[in-house]
């Protein structure tokens, strides 16, 4: 089983369409990883499907960073 | 069949353009979820496309109720998967002179004839997305585009159909769905079948083929936009109206 952090990254890459070599932790969606606006709600969608989880709108929202993401989905897989 | 295997919403289908749009859809091979705001006007929806052979049913919906629209929109999603085809049909008209018009009858069109084409959008988008292929059609009117005396309240609702069509083509074309707008002329149904003699014989007046339209004929335009013929038409407004209004 792969962890939470491999897991996230894998789906940033093949959302954004990126080699996962380059999706880092502190890596932005927009700014590092070229993704526009409607390309970050469907790798919220694609999250919400890999952790079989619902991601509110306003939380959506705050997740602009991988960390971000491995962070939201940590504490709500904690839960 | 372009449709087969693909699920269609239409609201307001129980009779007139819905109906004729639902049957069309069926005709390509889609599995038709039509709408109606009472029990009776569903079981319709469900005897003509039975009668026709077709996939499908008839629901109960009205779309001012509160979280009404996202509920259908998973109810359906959950019996027979994503809707590919959303057809916003339903409307109604509520006319009066503007210096006449109460504040109801304002909120009732922009509630039921706007709201719900956001809120049926929205909710329809994710499947789409997720497909990489959908189709968004917004039945609106040409006194949207013209403007009419005594349907301020109408034709503003009408209006904002084309801006929102066009906003919308361009958030998500990237995905493979496109976003149009139909806009009936002068149709031969309930709607229009009310007016007085002399104002249909002065309508018809001004119509390039000197007739109403039929319910059929708009469907027909409908059924094209919706099928793969169309893929690369989005953001656009088709005007269906005998020559009534050319743009």
């Amino acid at each position: 089983m792969e962890n939470i952090e491999q897991r996230v990254k894998k789906i940033v890459a093949e959302q954004l369409g990126v080699p996962e070599t380059d999706v880092k932790t502190e890596s932005s969606f927009v700014n590092d990883l070229g993704a526009d606006s409607l390309d970050t709600v469907e790798l919220v969608m694609a999250l919400e499907e890999e952790f079989e989880c619902e991601i509110p709108d306003e939380e959506a929202e705050k997740i602009t960073t991988v960390q971000q993401a491995i962070d939201y989905v940590s504490a709500h897989l904690a839960k | 069949m372009s449709l087969a295997g693909k699920v269609a919403l239409v609201t307001g289908a129980s009779r007139g353009i819905g109906q004729a749009i639902a049957l069309e859809l069926a005709a390509q091979g889609a599995t038709v979820i039509g709408t109606a705001t009472s029990d009776a006007g569903a079981e319709a929806i469900g005897t003509y496309l039975k009668e026709a052979g077709a996939q499908g049913a008839g629901l109960k919906l009205n779309v001012t109720d509160e979280g009404a629209c996202e509920a259908i929109i998973a109810q359906i999603e959950q019996q027979h998967g994503a809707i590919a085809v959303l057809v916003n049909n339903a409307g109604i008209t509520r006319d009066n002179l503007l210096m006449r018009m109460k504040d109801e009858e304002w909120d009732a069109i922009m509630d039921t004839n706007l709201k719900p084409v956001y809120k049926l959008s929205k909710a329809v988008l994710r499947g789409m997305m997720k497909a990489r292929w959908g189709r968004i059609i917004n039945i609106a009117s040409v006194v949207g585009a013209t403007g009419n005396p005594g349907q301020t309240n109408y034709s503003a609702a009408k209006a904002a159909l084309f801006g929102f069509t066009k906003s919308l083509a361009r958030e998500i074309g990237s995905r493979g769905v496109t976003v149009n707008a139909v806009a009936p002329g002068f149709i031969d149904t309930d709607m229009t079948r009310g007016l007085p003699d002399e104002q249909k014989a002065a309508l018809v007046g001004n119509i390039a083929l000197g007739r109403l339209g039929e319910a059929r004929e708009i469907a027909d335009a409908v059924g094209f936009l919706a099928c793969d013929k169309a893929s690369y038409i989005t953001g656009q407004t088709l005007h269906v109206n005998g020559g009534m209004y050319m743009n």
